[in-house]
């Protein structure tokens, strides 16, 4: 395409906007409800997903040795859960090891379980991720069966709903996302629509002097693309502002376990970024939805 | 130039538009197109240019297939034939200049070039002085003037047009066929479907008389015919 075509129609679709500026206004206004909506759900999302993510990498379980077990008898454990397929990782931790985790966790209360530093109440345990968190109920049922284990612990309630709440919100989230942006897509077409069949005279007369499609429908993409842009200036305002007021805010007092938010740097870049694609896509989609129709003259 | 054999068109509502036409219309010819309204005269010429397909038979336009032109191809036979409406088909908010630009700006021409060639024929249809004016600006005869420059701007071989003085008094039209007239013989072929029994009666042509979607008269520098 030749560079002054190519300007007349970034101008035509300009114009097209200015022209029409209530439709625009309706449309502008149905992408940016939209991407508001689509905006807080992507960001709950993504911080699901590495909700997920830390469940992975954290979920782990403690299995406690019974305090009479003897060296051989600990090797023999070790052996014996070692010949667990889904174990991904296993690590020992003596008690003095143990003791020395609980102190450094307290902070300043934790200085008086230095006094038990002469005479230790605390177990030997293993410490034991699996490759899947899904897999460590069934790692722990096998485990408690062995000989010189006192408890395996995993925080079993925990790990379990918040596997379960995750994947619920995920689809939810999908599905929610999906209809949202079915929606804009839908609205923008109409009121590109509209504006078209104003403009059908326009179109047949391109058609009769010879315009190829593509000509015709080139100013709807950039009209469309254009929409989307517009429509996507205050989602990003609201959802990445928010989302930096939010992190700054809370961050660090969310009681979830697990959950942490993320840092708002880069998620506040990639999450406009992300706003202003799809505000980009799906304006373009419903003008060239839109302008098919009129084009099969 | 353009040659039609057996040509039917029926529309789906079951009206039958051309019926087992055909007719051949040389290189350079001007032809006028008569008949009473729903005799065909404008199916016919549509299928030229293809606003309408033909139900059955061909319709050639310089040895090209019109009828089983594929999609892609048909904005470049448009590009040829230049169409010229009764009520003009100006784009209300483009200037007369800019109205005859836009044919050359969909066929992607460089703006100098439409610059100089767009002025070209607006002085041919008389109208340079006015290129800056709107089409509410100008009276009847000289939106179909600009209509004319527009169809005629890109140098097509054939110009078709649909009852072009329909709209306007009898001196004006004078004036558009005498810009017909010229384009014809600088070898352009023009087809006018026409009602006006004056002009047909007084600038000989050849004649080309439609009932029921059959031609019933051919006749070289015929006559109208008809009451009109």
């Amino acid at each position: 395409m030749k560079l002054s075509t190519m300007r007349r129609h970034v101008r035509e679709g300009t114009k097209n906007i200015v022209r029409n500026s209530w439709m625009t206004v309706a449309s502008v206004g149905a992408v940016t409800t939209t991407l508001v909506l689509v905006g807080i759900f992507l960001a709950l999302m993504f911080n699901l997903n590495q909700l997920a993510e830390n469940i992975e990498n954290e979920a782990q379980m403690k299995v406690y040795v019974e305090r009479t077990a003897e060296e051989q008898d600990i090797q023999a454990l070790e052996k014996q859960i070692g010949e667990i397929s889904e174990i991904s990782e296993m690590e020992f931790s003596s008690k003095e090891d143990e003791l020395e985790g609980l102190i450094s966790d307290m902070g300043e209360s934790g200085e008086q379980w230095e006094l038990f530093e002469q005479f230790n109440p605390l177990n030997d345990a293993f410490n034991i991720k699996t490759y899947e968190p899904e897999q460590l109920a069934g790692v722990a049922s096998q485990i408690e069966q062995m000989d010189n284990v006192e408890e395996v612990n995993y925080m079993k309630d925990v790990v379990d709903r918040l596997i379960a709440f995750n994947d619920i919100a995920r689809w939810i989230g999908i599905i929610f996302i999906g209809a949202l942006l079915l929606t804009a897509i839908f609205l923008i077409s109409n009121t590109i629509k509209m504006t078209i069949i104003a403009r059908q005279t326009e179109i047949g007369i391109m058609k009769l002097v010879g315009a190829k499609n593509s000509f015709i429908r080139w100013p709807f993409f950039v009209e469309g693309a254009l929409m989307g842009v517009l429509g996507s200036i205050i989602p990003i305002a609201v959802v990445a502002g928010g989302y930096f007021y939010l992190y700054n805010q809370f961050a660090n007092e969310i009681p979830i376990p697990f959950f942490e938010l993320l840092p708002a740097n880069p998620f506040i870049w990639q999450i406009s970024g992300i706003l202003l694609g799809i505000g980009v896509v799906i304006g373009i989609w419903g003008s060239v939805m839109s302008v098919r129709k009129f084009l099969r003259v | 130039m353009i040659e039609m054999k057996n040509v039917h068109k029926e529309y789906s509502n079951g009206v039958i538009a051309v019926d087992n036409l055909s007719v051949n219309i040389d290189a350079g010819e001007f032809v006028y197109i008569v008949g009473a309204s729903g005799a065909g005269k404008s199916s016919f010429i549509k299928m030229m240019y293809r606003e309408e397909l033909a139900t059955k038979g061909d319709v050639l336009i310089e040895g090209k297939n019109v009828t089983d032109m594929k999609q892609k191809e048909v904005p470049f036979l448009r590009r040829n034939i230049g169409v010229i409406f009764q009520d003009f088909k100006l784009l209300p908010r483009l200037t007369a200049f800019e109205n005859v630009a836009f044919a050359l700006e969909v066929i992607e021409e460089s703006p100098k070039k439409i610059n100089k060639r767009v002025l070209e024929v607006l002085e041919m249809v008389g109208l340079k002085s006015k290129a800056r004016f709107l089409p509410n600006q100008l009276s009847g005869g000289e939106q179909q003037r600009v209509a004319i420059a527009r169809a005629i701007v890109n140098n097509p071989k054939v110009v078709i047009a649909d009852e072009p003085t329909g709209n306007l008094d009898p001196e004006t039209s004078w004036e558009i066929m005498r810009i017909f007239e010229e384009i014809n013989t600088r070898g352009t072929t023009i087809v006018m479907a026409t009602h006006s029994q004056e002009i047909v009666n007084k600038l000989r042509k050849r004649v080309i008389a439609m009932e029921n979607g059959q031609i019933v008269r051919d006749e070289h520098r015929g006559e109208y015919g008809y009451e009109a």
